[in-house]
């Protein structure tokens, strides 16, 4: 299982780079992954992010991309929630980017 | 592992030349982005398939169990005496190459080992070397070869690149299912803990949790909970799905897909509209919460395993019988399979329509009808109001699922309906649609994105038909019946043919459908406003 360095310490990741722990996560740990992927982390980056993980934790899987654009049109204002708003924050994709700066897996099946 | 970024002009120079020297003398190359990451031990162990292990595909050692060719022969020769179609497919091809050109990865990728023809005998030739007397004989000369790490890395590498799409049996005189060839090598590698990774996940997931996404009860509540409000946004009202409800006439089955990825999540807004609008008695089940299967791209056990909930489900509600969404592999489990896996169902009834009385003789032993069935018949009693006017900037062109095609016959259904709802229809080519259809690209799990550039090579030929309706009929939407589809074609689009769209065919119904009490429209089921109606919000 390949391993990503960070502070001297060895976390787990998978192939695509994604923490195989979600226990292992911290801000510190976002904030790394985050700059290997040419990111740099704002309030409204960290909105996404955190708004990620509460409802992993909730849900055990990452929100539909609409549940996200919702919410952050709801904290963020309406003219931000869109898909636009989003991809202009994680270029990559909220739902491959931000999840991985999140610290959560990648869904899979037919998605 | 570097960035995937060739672009779509670089991607189409195919060179179609083959290798100088015959094809078992080319050994095979793992390309990057032409292959699927390693099943993680996990999620083998979780369902019980033996020798999980770590691998990685790209390593020169794969870390094989001890003894693994006599695990693969004896799996051989277990799968021979088993499958009498398979021995006769390894039998009777003479090679006639009718097959060879209809293959959408040898379009895409001119890799003559994705000649349907040739996948085969990169199996056939094992079979000949060990079970054949001329092959034992003969050796070389009567094409049989051994079994030797090498052909192993091969089958593996071309058994992931076959979709099971079945166009190129279309095509073969003899009638051979090149799709049950590809399975008998997927068999066969699952016995010795080489799956990948995006047909594990989904399997384990669906085996602990009874779909794909590994969606929680409440996760699959509230997503629904979800489009309810959307739906009440575009049209004031509210309609009410009820979940796990005992005593509900019909079960209803979706893939997971529907439920969470966009394009999928509109074609379920669709569903719900259509439902409410009707007054069905139906229910959705947090259980039987999976129409797909991926373990029908593992072994047939696996496949049987996770189907058994349909019926588990459909006898624990006490339903009559049990309605089914729109998607591929699917209806080729529940139209060949489910019948002798799971059944008989003989707790249900034959399915009859509520609204026409219709009787679904084609599912009489079954007892799950396609949802485009459903609508179709439907429209065809006049039972649904539809203004198709709606859907008027769409120029709409509908791709057939592999599966559906070819796998249940579904060809006239979902045109019959989407005339009714859009006023703009046009066929692609017709060598690429209907029984002919070409794949999405992305099919039997292979719709992960470490292997991006296999998807869009497999997904080229499709992309070509669109091309041509968008260029010169104005296409401007892709039409389907599967949740692969929706998934996997938006991204073949965006990259080949920029500007066309993909929608599920109930998105469009949804759109279409004028539903007692409603308020004017004036967004469609993406909550965009529909064209001349931007302002009046």
């Amino acid at each position: 299982m390949p391993t990503m360095e960070f502070q001297g310490k060895q976390y787990e990741i998978d192939e695509d780079g994604y923490l195989v722990n979600l226990d292992d996560w911290s801000k510190e740990l976002a904030d790394h992954i985050a700059k290997t992927e040419d990111i740099q982390m704002t309030d409204a980056h960290w909105e996404v992010v955190n708004f990620l993980r509460d409802y992993y934790q909730k849900y055990q899987i990452a929100p539909m991309i609409k549940i996200l654009v919702k919410e952050i049109g709801k904290v963020m204002g309406p003219e931000k929630g869109n898909t636009k708003y989003l991809y202009e924050l994680y270029p990559g994709g909220p739902a491959k980017q931000a999840c991985k700066i999140a610290g959560l897996p990648k869904p899979t099946g037919c998605v | 592992m570097a960035k995937f970024t060739a672009k779509p002009d670089e991607l189409s120079k195919i060179d179609f030349k083959p290798p100088k020297k015959g094809w078992m003398d080319t050994p095979v190359e793992i390309k990057e982005h032409m292959f699927c990451h390693a099943a993680k031990p996990k999620e083998l162990d979780v369902v019980g398939f033996p020798n999980a292990h770590e691998w990685r595909p790209n390593d020169e050692d794969w870390k094989l169990p001890e003894n693994w060719e006599k695990t693969l022969l004896e799996g051989m020769r277990d799968l021979l005496g088993k499958y009498r179609s398979f021995r006769l497919f390894m039998d009777i091809c003479v090679r006639c190459g009718a097959c060879a050109d209809k293959c959408h990865f040898f379009i895409g990728t001119g890799d003559p080992k994705n000649m349907p023809v040739l996948r085969a005998e990169l199996l056939r030739s094992v079979y000949r070397g060990n079970f054949t007397l001329a092959g034992k004989i003969l050796r070389k000369i009567a094409g049989a070869r051994d079994l030797t790490a090498n052909v192993l890395k091969e089958w593996w590498y071309y058994f992931y690149q076959c979709t099971e799409c079945r166009r190129c049996s279309v095509f073969c005189p003899y009638g051979i299912d090149q799709a049950e060839i590809t399975m008998m090598g997927r068999e066969l590698t699952n016995l010795i803990g080489l799956n990948i990774g995006w047909i594990a996940g989904p399997v384990a997931a669906c085996y602990m949790k009874g779909n794909h996404l590994g969606l929680e009860p409440h996760t699959i509540t509230s997503s629904i909970e979800f489009f309810v409000d959307d739906i009440e946004t575009i049209t004031g009202i509210r309609v009410n799905p009820t979940f796990n409800r005992k005593g509900a006439e019909i079960l209803f089955v979706t893939p997971s897909g529907d439920l969470f990825a966009n394009p999928g999540t509109y074609t379920a807004m669709g569903y719900l509209m259509l439902f409410h609008e009707l007054g069905l008695d139906y229910t959705w089940s947090t259980y039987a919460s999976e129409g797909g299967n991926f373990g029908f791209f593992t072994t047939n056990e696996m496949a049987k395993r996770l189907n058994a909930k349909i019926y588990a489900e459909a006898k624990r509600l006490g339903v009559k019988w049990i309605l089914g969404g729109e998607c591929g592999h699917m209806w080729r489990v529940i139209h060949q399979y489910m019948d002798t896996w799971n059944g008989p169902a003989d707790f249900l009834e034959e399915p009859v329509s509520p609204i026409t009385g219709t009787k679904f003789e084609n599912t009489t032993s079954a007892k799950m009808v396609h949802i485009a069935e459903f609508t179709a018949d439907l429209i065809k009693h006049g039972k649904l109001k539809l203004e198709p006017s709606r859907n008027d900037h769409l120029k709409v062109t509908f791709h057939d699922s592999c599966n559906t095609a070819r796998g249940m016959g579904l060809l006239e259904e979902p045109r019959y309906i989407i005339r009714n709802v859009c006023n703009h229809f046009q066929e692609m080519p017709e060598d690429t649609i209907r029984e002919k259809t070409f794949c999405c690209g992305s099919g039997t799990g292979l719709n992960a994105s470490e292997n991006m550039e296999l998807r869009l090579r497999g997904g080229l030929a499709r992309a070509n038909a669109v091309k041509h309706v968008h260029e010169h009929y104005g296409v401007n939407l892709l039409a389907n019946v599967c949740a692969i589809d929706r998934a996997t074609l938006t991204t073949s689009m965006d990259y080949w043919v920029p500007g066309v769209t993909v929608a599920g065919v109930h998105e469009l119904v949804g759109n279409a459908l004028v539903m007692k009490g409603e308020k004017e429209r004036t967004q469609d089921l993406r909550l965009e406003p529909f064209p001349g109606k931007e302002g009046n919000e």
